[in-house]
């Protein structure tokens, strides 16, 4: 299990990182919603894999870490802010500019007064 | 116990909320709200100052669960100075805003003003290092919304480079906390300090990857190069009065890399050691000297001041990266000074370009309305900047220089150098907007009538002179601040770690 769960998390941060270094918005913001999946796995896994275990300290072991399952609750929560923040930035920047290229030309560049 | 401690984070985010309920759309009402909340936050941020001072470290257990299972805020010399910055430097720019009517151009400024205070409010108190995350985030979203205040284009597509390379950094540091949390089982600060010096020896490996990934994060907020290249086209598209209060963001990755240098992981901890020393020192060094050439070749006053806070954050990194406390000390010092002036240029840069016909430099422009005032604030902010005498600036590389005796050579060179190179630009700059342009026939126009403004700019400079002319006490607090941080027991004890077994 642990090998299944190494190598979804490689995966993911490898789609991730290949889509970040994208050069249009849309693939961009999928690159990074990637990455969050990633991290979000691996925040849950930092407290061991255990199967069939209730997440309360003080019954039989084993017992499961209820604390990373707080954390990826509060780290899902926030990537999805995120995402809809990023997403509704990319669509206000095509639809003011006409196209959704992630980089600044030189001449807009600085030219926002 | 003393519950001011929280006043920082809930002070803004209630009156936040209460902004976009209650007085939605009306802009003066907003104002006074604003203008109140960061007048108390003030008057919150001395009272804490004093608390520190006479009764050193203090935690504030929220929901009173005890650490490390609850969260903590914890007081100390150090978060409370970063508090009374944040709140000086607030009211500085909201004063802008209002007299600019930077905050009219758009719906909501005063609301995700108050956020970013309280996200950078308790990522400055804050105990945990996942709660740090948190407010990290929260400051972050808060910013996004001001970056793009006002719209445009170019503005727009600025800030979606931004927030993506910061969503990258949110990455980063959720991974690196993961490995924390597995390596250590717990994640605050205090209870860190003290499993990690007892942590098995096959764990120091993936220990220094997270230390190493936490500097990457800290490096992205503090423009840190490699990492710097965000920061130019955001603060440069910003609206001046946003990058001015966005001058002490940087500062929060100055800030928690102190605190994780000095609390988390110390030299005297043999998983790192002087790792993050060896890490930081070049990196500081390379972005000194990169933010002074920036500045020699900038094409606009803003890029112009987004690099002159580049090189700011390379000389406190530098400071910061040596961890002991007469670098320290220097290092707080000049974290204060450039905060306050690279607002102030910042504020000066606004002044200008809303008002010259061109934004970019070497395009001659009729003389702007009060060009004579306006230059001779340009004049001051700049010789804050480059650390010319009279103002703090000087003080502060001097004491830096001073701590930084035994590596002369290198330190040295650098950070004359770069000076030099400051010096060269921004005398270039001014030249070009203030000199060249009386060739021209003045611009008809009418003198913008805009006292505030120039009122919250001269505050700033104020201030600077202030710093200077109170660099004996303040120094001398800031040595004891240094002190304290280089002696964390302190800290750790005010967490009290194990009343809750």
């Amino acid at each position: 299990m642990e090998l299944l769960v190494a190598i979804a998390i490689g995966t993911l941060t490898a789609v991730g990182i290949y889509m970040t270094l994208r050069l249009r918005t849309f693939p961009v913001i999928l690159g990074l919603t990637f990455l969050s999946y990633a991290v979000n796995l691996f925040l849950f896994v930092s407290g061991r894999l255990t199967l069939n275990a209730a997440p309360i300290i003080g019954t039989p072991e084993p017992y499961a870490d209820p604390l990373p399952q707080a954390l990826v609750l509060t780290a899902i929560v926030i990537s999805f802010g995120m995402t809809a923040v990023i997403m509704i930035m990319a669509i206000g920047g095509y639809l003011s500019a006409g196209h959704d290229r992630i980089d600044l030309d030189a001449a807009e560049d600085g030219d926002a007064k | 116990m003393s519950h001011w401690i929280i006043a920082p984070v809930a002070l803004p985010a209630l009156v936040a909320a209460l902004m976009v309920i209650g007085l939605r759309g009306q802009l003066s009402l907003q104002r006074i709200a604003s203008l109140a909340t960061i007048l108390a936050l003030n008057a919150v941020a001395v009272a804490l100052l004093w608390s520190a001072t006479l009764h050193g470290s203090e935690a504030y257990f929220l929901g009173d669960w005890p650490a490390p299972f609850g969260i903590v805020l914890v007081l100390d010399r150090l978060s409370a100075l970063m508090v009374a910055l944040l709140a000086l430097l607030a009211l500085i720019s909201t004063l802008y805003a209002i007299g600019s009517s930077w905050d009219a151009k758009g719906a909501h400024f005063h609301p995700l003003l108050m956020f970013l205070l309280m996200g950078i409010g308790g990522a400055f108190l804050t105990g945990d290092a996942f709660n740090l995350f948190v407010f990290f985030e929260v400051l972050l979203i808060a910013s996004y919304g001001l970056m793009i205040h006002g719209g445009g284009a170019a503005r727009t597509r600025a800030g979606i480079q931004y927030v993506a390379f910061n969503l990258v950094g949110s990455s980063l540091f959720l991974f690196a906390l993961a490995l924390l949390y597995g390596v250590t089982g717990t994640l605050n600060m205090a209870d860190l300090a003290q499993k990690l010096p007892t942590l098995p020896e096959g764990d120091t490996a993936l220990l220094r990857v997270a230390a190493v990934m936490l500097i990457l994060v800290f490096a992205i907020k503090g423009a840190l190069v490699p990492l710097q290249f965000w920061l130019p086209g955001t603060y440069a598209n910003s609206p001046g009065v946003v990058a001015a209060m966005f001058a002490v963001m940087t500062k929060i990755g100055a800030y928690a890399t102190l605190r994780a240098g000095t609390l988390i992981f110390p030299e005297s901890l043999p998983a790192t050691g002087p790792l993050l020393q060896d890490l930081i020192q070049p990196a500081a060094l390379v972005t000194l000297l990169v933010g002074a050439v920036g500045v020699l070749g900038a094409n606009t006053l803003p890029r112009l001041a987004a690099f002159a806070g580049i090189a700011s954050m390379g000389t406190a990194f530098l400071a910061i990266s040596a961890f002991t406390p007469q670098t320290t000390a220097a290092a707080l010092y000049y974290i204060l000074h450039s905060t306050l002036a690279t607002a102030a240029l910042f504020l000066v840069a606004d002044l200008v370009t809303r008002h010259r016909a061109h934004l970019r430099l070497t395009e001659t422009a009729p003389a702007i309305a009060q060009s004579g005032l306006i230059s001779a604030l340009y004049m001051a902010a700049a010789v804050a900047i480059a650390g010319m005498p009279p103002l703090s600036g000087f003080i502060g590389k001097l004491l830096i220089l001073d701590a930084f005796r035994d590596q002369a050579p290198l330190v040295w060179s650098v950070v004359l150098v770069s000076s030099f190179l400051m010096i060269l630009g921004l005398a270039r700059a001014g030249s070009l907007v203030f000199w060249k342009a009386s060739a021209l026939d003045p611009d008809p126009d009418e003198p913008v009538r805009e006292p505030l403004a120039f009122a919250a700019t001269f505050a700033a400079l104020t201030l600077l002179a202030a710093l200077t002319v109170l660099a004996g006490p303040i120094t001398g607090w800031l040595t004891d601040t240094a002190n304290s941080l280089a002696d964390p027991a302190a800290y750790i004890a005010a967490n009290k770690l194990g009343a809750g077994q």
